[in-house]
C-alpha cells in the first residue's frame, strides 16, 4: 500500500469519527490533536477502527507513533506490506 | 444461541450500547419486555394521537459547528457515528423557574441566568458566578468519588435558601433519584447540561432519536427482540451462564448488560433469593398529564418551553404523602421550542411528584377516579403558572407511577431509579453489568452516555 493510500485510510477513519472536522488541509508533520478537535476517546476509536477495518493491532505502547500523519504512514505502511 | 453481549432493555442506554458494540463487530442481542422500544423515553398511540413518554427537553444542546472543549452531545455523536443533522435537534427559546417570590428565566446562554440572579438576588450573584465557574472546571465524572451533599457545598457559594431551591428545582426534576439532596458530582453534570449547554428538542420528538438508534443498530446487524422479558439470569460460580427468556428460550452470552435497574436486575438472578436489594428501590415517582388544545398555548399565556414551578414555602423533593404533590411541577410546551416550522398540533404537558405506593394499592375503579380527579387539579394548577386551558382542551391523557411500572417494570414507577447508583456498572456477578438509570446517568443524553461508557468498559475492552 502506498504512503498516500495509508494517509487516505487514516483520514477516512477520522472523517467517520469526526465528520464535522475539516480535513482538507491536514499537515503531515503536526500532531493530529494539535490541528483537529480530537481527544483521547476519539484517538482510541482510530485504533479500534484500524483493527476493525484492516485487522491491524496497535498495542498501547505504540499509540504515540500515530500522533502525526507522517507517524501513521511510517508505522502502518510496513504492516500493510 | 450464543451472543457476545445480551442487553436487557431497548431504552436509550441499551440501544446506544448496542450500536457501539455492533459497530465493532460484536454479536449483540437486545431483549425488551415491552412491545415498543425506548424504555423510559418511549412513545405510544392513544385515541388516534401519537405521544412521547415524558420528553420535555433534551439537555446538552450542541449548536451546529460548535468548537470548544468536548461536551456530552458531541461525545455521543462521535462515539455512535451519528451526524448532527440526523438528530434534528432544535434549541429552546426560553424556560423559567417560577416560585412564589421570584421568577428567573434561563436560555441556552448562561449569561441570561446570571443576569436573572443579579436581578432577583443582587447580593448572591458573585457566589453564583463562582459556582458556575467551579462547575465549568469540574473534572470529568470519576467513578470512585464518594457522594458529597450538594446542599452543603452550595452553602460555600450561596446564602439565600430561596435561590438554592430555585436552582435545584429544575435539576431535581431532571434527574435526581435521591430525596431532598443530591450528589454534588450529579449537580455539576446537571448544572452544565441544563444551565450551561441548555435545552433542545428533536422536531419529531423522542421517535426521531429512537429511529436513528434503532436504524443504526439493525443496519449493523444487531438483533432486537420485543415482547421478550428476561425470566431469569442463571448464575453459576459467580457468572451468568444463561439468560432465560420469557418465551422459554435460553441464550448464552459472554457479557450481560442490563438497563432494567439495580433492584430489578438483581431480582432476575437465580442465585439469590433474598430481598436485600429491595430497600434500594427508588421512591421518586411522577404523574404526567398531557393536553391537546385547539389554541396555541402561547396565545393562552405560556411563554416558556419548560416552566419549573413551586408554590408555597420551601421546595420539597420527596415522595409526597398525598397521591400527587401539586405544589410543584414541570410544565412543558413543545411548540415553544425554536422549531424551524411550527408543530402540527398544540400541546401542554405537566408533571408532578407522586406518591410511590398509593397508586399501586387502589383497585381499578378507584385508580381511574383518582387519576381523572388529579388531572383536573393539575389543570387548575397549570392555570396559575401559565394560563387557563380549560375551554381549549380537545384530548387529555395522563400516566401515573403505575403506568410507568406497567410498561418499564421499574419499581415504584421511579423513573430515576435507585438513589444508590453503581457508577462502575459492576455487580457481584462477574459478567453482569448495569447501564442506564441505575448506573448513574439519567435523561436521554445521560442514558446514551451510560450505554456508550458501559459498552466501552465492559463489552469492548480486551
Amino acid at each position: 500500500m502506498s504512503e498516500n493510500e495509508v494517509r487516505k485510510l487514516i483520514l477516512d477513519i477520522i472523517h467517520d469519527i469526526a465528520p464535522d472536522e475539516d480535513l482538507s488541509d491536514v499537515k503531515s508533520d503536526v500532531r493530529l490533536r494539535d490541528q483537529l478537535d480530537l481527544d483521547s476517546m476519539d484517538f482510541l476509536d482510530i485504533v479500534m477502527e484500524l483493527r476493525k477495518r484492516h485487522q491491524i493491532e496497535v498495542p498501547e505502547e505504540d499509540y504515540m507513533e500515530l500522533s502525526t500523519l507522517d507517524g501513521c504512514v511510517a508505522y502502518l505502511s510496513p504492516k500493510f506490506a | 444461541m450464543r451472543y457476545d453481549v445480551v442487553i436487557i432493555g431497548a431504552g436509550m442506554s441499551g440501544l446506544a450500547a448496542g450500536v457501539r458494540l455492533a459497530h465493532f463487530g460484536k454479536r449483540v442481542l437486545i431483549v425488551e419486555q415491552h412491545a415498543l422500544w425506548g424504555g423510559l423515553n418511549s412513545f405510544y398511540k392513544k385515541g388516534g394521537h401519537h405521544f412521547d413518554v415524558g420528553l420535555h427537553a433534551v439537555t446538552n444542546w450542541l449548536a451546529p459547528g460548535y468548537r470548544g472543549s468536548r461536551i456530552p452531545m458531541q461525545r455521543i455523536l462521535r462515539q455512535l457515528r451519528i451526524s448532527w443533522e440526523e438528530l434534528g435537534l432544535e434549541p429552546q427559546t426560553r424556560s423559567s423557574v417560577w416560585f412564589d417570590d421570584a421568577r428567573m428565566v434561563f436560555t441556552n446562554d448562561l449569561a441570561v441566568l446570571t443576569q436573572e440572579v443579579q436581578r432577583c438576588f443582587p447580593d448572591q450573584v458573585d457566589g453564583f458566578v463562582r459556582l458556575s465557574e467551579r462547575c465549568a472546571e469540574y473534572p470529568e465524572a470519576n467513578h470512585d468519588t464518594p457522594p458529597v451533599s450538594t446542599r452543603r457545598v452550595l452553602t460555600e457559594y450561596l446564602s439565600d435558601s430561596l435561590l438554592v431551591d430555585m436552582l435545584l428545582c429544575p435539576l431535581m426534576f431532571y434527574g435526581n433519584a435521591e430525596e431532598e439532596d443530591m450528589d454534588f458530582e450529579q449537580f455539576v453534570i446537571l448544572f452544565n447540561s441544563i444551565y450551561r449547554e441548555g435545552f433542545c428538542r428533536p422536531r419529531r420528538g423522542v421517535r426521531q432519536v429512537l429511529d436513528v438508534l434503532t436504524d443504526k443498530y439493525t443496519e449493523l446487524g444487531g438483533e432486537l427482540r420485543r415482547r421478550t422479558p428476561v425470566e431469569r439470569l442463571v448464575v453459576k460460580d459467580g457468572r451468568v451462564t444463561e439468560v432465560v427468556l420469557g418465551r422459554g428460550e435460553n441464550v448464552e452470552a459472554d457479557v450481560v448488560l442490563s438497563s432494567a435497574g439495580l433492584v430489578e436486575t438483581m431480582a432476575m438472578r437465580s442465585d439469590v433469593d433474598d430481598d436485600r436489594f429491595e430497600p434500594l428501590a427508588g421512591k421518586l415517582a411522577f404523574t404526567e398529564n398531557i393536553w391537546l388544545l385547539d389554541e396555541d398555548p402561547k396565545a393562552l399565556g405560556f411563554e416558556d418551553c419548560v416552566t419549573f414551578f413551586n408554590r408555597g414555602p420551601g421546595f420539597a423533593w420527596r415522595s409526597p404523602e398525598a397521591p400527587v404533590d401539586l405544589s410543584s411541577g414541570v410544565i412543558c410546551v413543545p411548540g415553544n421550542y425554536a422549531h424551524a416550522e411550527p408543530l402540527d398540533r398544540h400541546m401542554v404537558r405537566a408533571t408532578h411528584l407522586a406518591n410511590h405506593r398509593v397508586w399501586f394499592e387502589w383497585d381499578e375503579a378507584r385508580y381511574r377516579e383518582e387519576k381523572g380527579a388529579y388531572i383536573q387539579r393539575s389543570l387548575a394548577t397549570v392555570a396559575e403558572r401559565g394560563g387557563d386551558l380549560s375551554g381549549h382542551v380537545t384530548y387529555t391523557d395522563g400516566f401515573t407511577p403505575r403506568t410507568v411500572t406497567q410498561f418499564t417494570r421499574h419499581r415504584n414507577g421511579a423513573v430515576y431509579g435507585s438513589p444508590h447508583k453503581v457508577k462502575s456498572g459492576c455487580t457481584e456477578v462477574e459478567n453482569l453489568y448495569l447501564c442506564g438509570t441505575d448506573q448513574g446517568f439519567v435523561g436521554i443524553v445521560g442514558a446514551m452516555l451510560s450505554g456508550i461508557a458501559m459498552a466501552n468498559q465492559h463489552g469492548l475492552r480486551g
